[in-house]
């Protein structure tokens, strides 16, 4: 079986300014719904109380709801957590309540409602300890970011690493937000799935330009936006497929892995369906934009040529 | 022609078959057991043969008994066995062992012997409480501030030196005595550095007068902050041993600059631990009444005046006098030195005040018996829901006094064991950092289960659906590439197991992810093979081809897959530790099994052909 026995020949380079629109939209708008909506920061970040419970059979959200406030217990959050039987309660950050105290008052208040109810979790951060988790999470995200730049600026051209740049910076941006558009809880497991996506996203970016770069030297009759063009359409079938494939076991992981990981899953699935994109449409469409030519990418071969020797 | 070196083929096969064997310990499950663990010390060879010959003579039969990291492990092959088990041997032997109940992996004892363990599950998995505690190191450099206030009057006030004050600075981290005149400093000084001879203080002239200053360096303050860190784990460490708590295999860790980690395997109740935890600990030193009956008084209760009654820690009574000789505040140090003419002994050091009342004390009371009490206090709600501080009194150490001593002295005639720990409680005690629980995460067992349950689905399914996928897509190639991934996980699995990284929600996430990868790697390779052949290229040519010309592609991916993992390694706290760990592991064993894996299997079905004509791919 083969999806693309017949060589494709999509125009992207001709068609680049409406992709270029495109992402555009994409990143303002994710930038405006993080700046304007804010992301629903978990209790990781923000300090405070979670406390998961579960019903024999399903609550009314609202009973339990005007159960905790007439108890005194204020500022909570009430919502399902997976299954409607599942019931998550968030609290702020009360510095004069222990946390075990208020997990075991939540069951107390809900067993009023529901006598057969179950705790299942207590989480309790200080909002100290949020607040720095949340710094470190930020700065883990930087330091992977610049170290992928090195990383890239050293492996290609100038000019490719600024397109492979942008794909880096425009995936996890697209995840963020896709958080703060569906306001998906933004904990410690959604930075993780970010760091991973800025880790993963540059993976056909690569596979395409280390086509260019082979074709450039193979097929020197050609302009540069020629080559592009070859080139993506030549690595599309592997590029799709193996984003297919990791879709697959990803989306597996969002169906069948629970609540915890809803965030995380989600997080991947979008990121690499930007990535995807990015790495066809983007990355070496601005390159070819900043100026690449062909006789950018022969440079290698005036100071290493037994590389290109050296194939078979 | 596909050339393969065969030393390639044999290291594929050598390093599966190890990957095979160490993840074997993974296939036998859990069973329920008992964990035994000895209050304040290891479980020795002795108390196994005691415990098995209880749990004979009682007609329960355990599956397996074996004793690790001073720990006694009791498998059980039923819950009834596991709990009459539990009885029993807390029936036979009181108050001797912490009885945990917990579960234990299958493993067979020759396994276990030669180091082989199954992965261990993170808390999020085994359900259990995570606790994080702040230790108060800022109350820990005030408190050294203060002591070295109170010894500078005691010396001055000793040395009967006028003085205007001796005032703290907590901000600026200095101790300043203010003298009126050059003479009483002189003299000051003199009194000050017979007492404390290795402080370094620095003349100055506060508002024209002299004055002597102690300024802590960032080097001292850094010391007591991290004396009182270390300080806070030996304790907490030592009450999570205690028969009090029946906790099996906690782990305690300094997390940061002024952090304490706690992991509770199996543990429901946050509440029990914290109180006992947050208990702060002192000692005090006390002469033993040897006049009266101690017998006598806690059978009649009645006590003599000018004694008290305490008990050691044997629940046998033991009177002392009422009057205190030295608190645990004054102490500096206690050190076990196995090796002193007397035999096995523990060293004492004391401040300037203590040290004095020592002195006079063994010159008053040479030959006599001194005893260490040790002193918990506990906060916590009584019947009536006001809190209420509990105190623990217990004499932990009786020695006769055999010279005149005061800063530094020994206690003797203790065993090694026993002086081991007497050292330990003796600093635990001299220590009283407040500890604050900052992060606190309980998982429930039946949520531990059903996350297992759901990552082993979702991983299940996952692979399932890339392993259908490859094989039709792919044909032959397809199933090579299957191989490869089943094989990457077993070498994951055998990782985990042989590290002891725990693995957590996150950590399962990063193996589906992980299998997503080394799909990749194969897709690659296999789609240059095919781009090869429709180029006309023959089969061997396109087989060498794919897997040469692919491997920069999945190079370049995998290391910048590599550099968010190792940034997220370092980063990363708990559960998405778990996930950095195995993405990290999954880098090297998918690239392994995908690049080196496959090419050995294509070479062993296709390379012994002498025509190849066709691939099925």
């Amino acid at each position: 079986m083969e999806f693309f026995h017949k060589a494709t020949h999509f125009p992207f380079m001709r068609t680049r300014k409406v992709w270029y629109g495109l992402s555009a939209v994409l990143i303002v708008v994710s930038l405006a719904l993080v700046f304007f909506r804010g992301l629903n920061l978990g209790v990781d970040f923000t300090g405070g109380v979670v406390v998961e419970t579960n019903f024999p059979q399903a609550p009314n959200i609202e009973t339990l709801r005007t159960a905790l406030a007439s108890a005194g217990v204020a500022g909570a959050q009430v919502q399902a957590f997976g299954s409607s039987r599942d019931i998550l309660v968030r609290l702020p950050p009360d510095p004069n309540a222990k946390g075990d105290q208020i997990g075991a008052r939540v069951l107390e208040i809900f067993s009023k409602v529901d006598p057969g109810v179950k705790l299942q979790r207590t989480e309790v951060v200080g909002p100290q300890v949020g607040q720095e988790l949340f710094v470190k999470g930020g700065w883990a995200l930087f330091a992977t970011l610049v170290l992928i730049l090195i990383y890239v600026l050293f492996r290609f051209t100038p000019k490719l690493a600024l397109g492979a740049i942008f794909a880096v910076l425009h995936d996890p941006i697209c995840v963020v937000g896709f958080f703060a558009a569906t306001q998906m809880t933004f904990d410690l497991t959604a930075i993780s799935a970010v760091l991973a996506v800025i880790g993963y996203s540059l993976n056909d970016t690569v596979i395409v330009f280390d086509r260019i770069r082979e074709r450039a030297r193979s097929a020197r009759k050609l302009s540069i936006a020629q080559v592009i063009d070859e080139s993506i359409n030549q690595t599309l079938s592997r590029t799709l497929m193996t984003k297919l494939v990791t879709l697959l076991v990803v989306v597996a992981l969002l169906i069948f892995g629970g609540e915890t990981l809803r965030g995380f899953s989600a997080a991947l699935v979008i990121g690499i369906l930007a990535g995807t994109y990015s790495s066809i449409y983007i990355s070496a469409a601005l390159s070819l934009d900043l100026g690449l030519r062909v006789d950018d990418l022969l440079e290698r071969k005036a100071t290493k040529p037994e590389e290109v020797d050296g194939l078979p | 022609m596909i050339s393969y070196p065969r030393w390639k083929i044999a290291l594929v096969a050598i390093v599966l078959l190890a990957g095979i064997f160490l993840a074997l310990p993974n296939l036998f499950g859990e069973e329920n057991a008992l964990q035994l663990a000895a209050d304040r010390a290891a479980v020795t060879e002795s108390d196994r043969k005691a415990v098995e010959q209880i749990l004979k003579d009682k007609g329960v039969t355990p599956s397996g008994v074996f004793l690790e990291q001073g720990r006694l492990t009791l498998r059980f092959s039923s819950k009834q066995d596991q709990l009459k088990a539990r009885d029993v041997i807390a029936e036979a032997r009181p108050g001797q062992f912490t009885i945990a109940l917990s579960q234990a992996s299958r493993v067979p004892a020759w396994m276990r012997n030669l180091g082989l363990n199954p992965v261990k599950l993170g808390l999020d998995l085994r359900g259990g409480v995570y606790l994080v505690y702040q230790v108060d190191v800022q109350g820990a450099v005030k408190q050294l501030l203060d002591r070295r206030e109170q010894d500078f009057r005691s010396s001055l006030r000793n040395a009967r030196v006028a003085y205007q004050d001796v005032v703290v600075d907590y901000d600026s981290k200095r101790v300043r005595v203010l003298f009126r005149d050059a003479d009483s400093f002189a003299k000051g000084k003199a009194a000050i550095l017979a007492d404390n001879r290795n402080l370094n203080l620095t003349e100055t002239t506060v508002a024209g007068a002299p004055a002597l200053e102690l300024q802590l360096t960032p080097q001292e303050i850094k010391e007591r902050q991290d004396y009182a860190v270390s300080q806070n784990i030996v304790i907490l460490r030592n009450r999570l041993n205690s028969p009090e708590l029946a906790v099996s295999e906690p782990q305690v860790a300094r997390e940061g600059v002024d952090r304490i980690a706690i992991q509770l395997p199996g543990l429901q109740n946050s509440a029990e631990v914290k109180k006992i935890l947050g208990k702060t600990a002192t000692l005090e030193f006390r002469m033993v009444d040897e006049t009266n009956n101690p017998l006598e008084a806690a059978a009649t209760g009645r006590v003599p005046l000018g004694s008290k009654l305490f008990y050691s820690r044997e629940k046998q009574p033991v009177l002392l006098k009422r009057e205190v000789v030295v608190t645990g505040d004054q102490l500096t140090d206690a050190t076990f030195q196995p090796n002193t003419q007397d035999g096995a002994a523990v060293s004492v050091g004391l401040d300037s005040r203590g040290a004095a009342k020592m002195l006079k004390n063994t010159q008053e009371n040479l030959g006599h018996l001194m005893a260490v009490v040790f002193i918990d206090r506990s906060r916590e709600k009584n019947a009536q829901g006001v809190e209420v501080d509990r105190t623990t009194e217990e004499v932990i150490n009786r020695a006769t006094i055999r010279g005149v001593f005061s800063n530094n002295f020994q206690i003797t005639g203790v065993n090694p064991i026993e002086g081991r720990e007497l050292a330990l409680l003796l600093r635990a005690g001299g220590l009283a950092a407040p500890l604050t629980p900052v992060e606190e995460r309980a998982i429930g067992p039946s949520l531990g289960q059903d996350n297992i349950d759901k990552g082993i689905k979702a991983m299940v399914f996952g692979m399932l659906a890339a392993f259908i996928f490859m094989a039709i897509y792919y044909k032959v190639f397809g199933l090579i590439a299957d191989i490869a991934l089943a094989a990457n996980v077993v070498l994951l699995t055998a990782l985990l197991s042989v590290f002891g990284a725990a693995l957590t929600l996150p950590g399962i996430a990063a193996v589906v992810l992980t299998v997503g990868m080394a799909v990749d790697a194969n897709i690659l390779i296999y789609e240059r093979i095919r781009e090869e052949l429709r180029n006309g290229v023959t089969p061997r040519a396109a087989i060498a081809a794919g897997f040469e010309r692919a491997l920069s592609a999945i190079t370049d991916s995998n290391i910048t897959a590599l550099i968010a993992g190792v940034v997220l390694w370092s980063f990363g706290a708990g559960a998405i530790r778990g996930f950095a760990v195995v993405l990290v592991l999954g880098i090297f064993t998918s690239v392994f099994t995908s690049v080196m894996g496959s090419h050995a299997l294509v070479q062993i079905i296709y390379g012994g052909r002498r025509k190849l004509d066709r691939l099925s791919i």
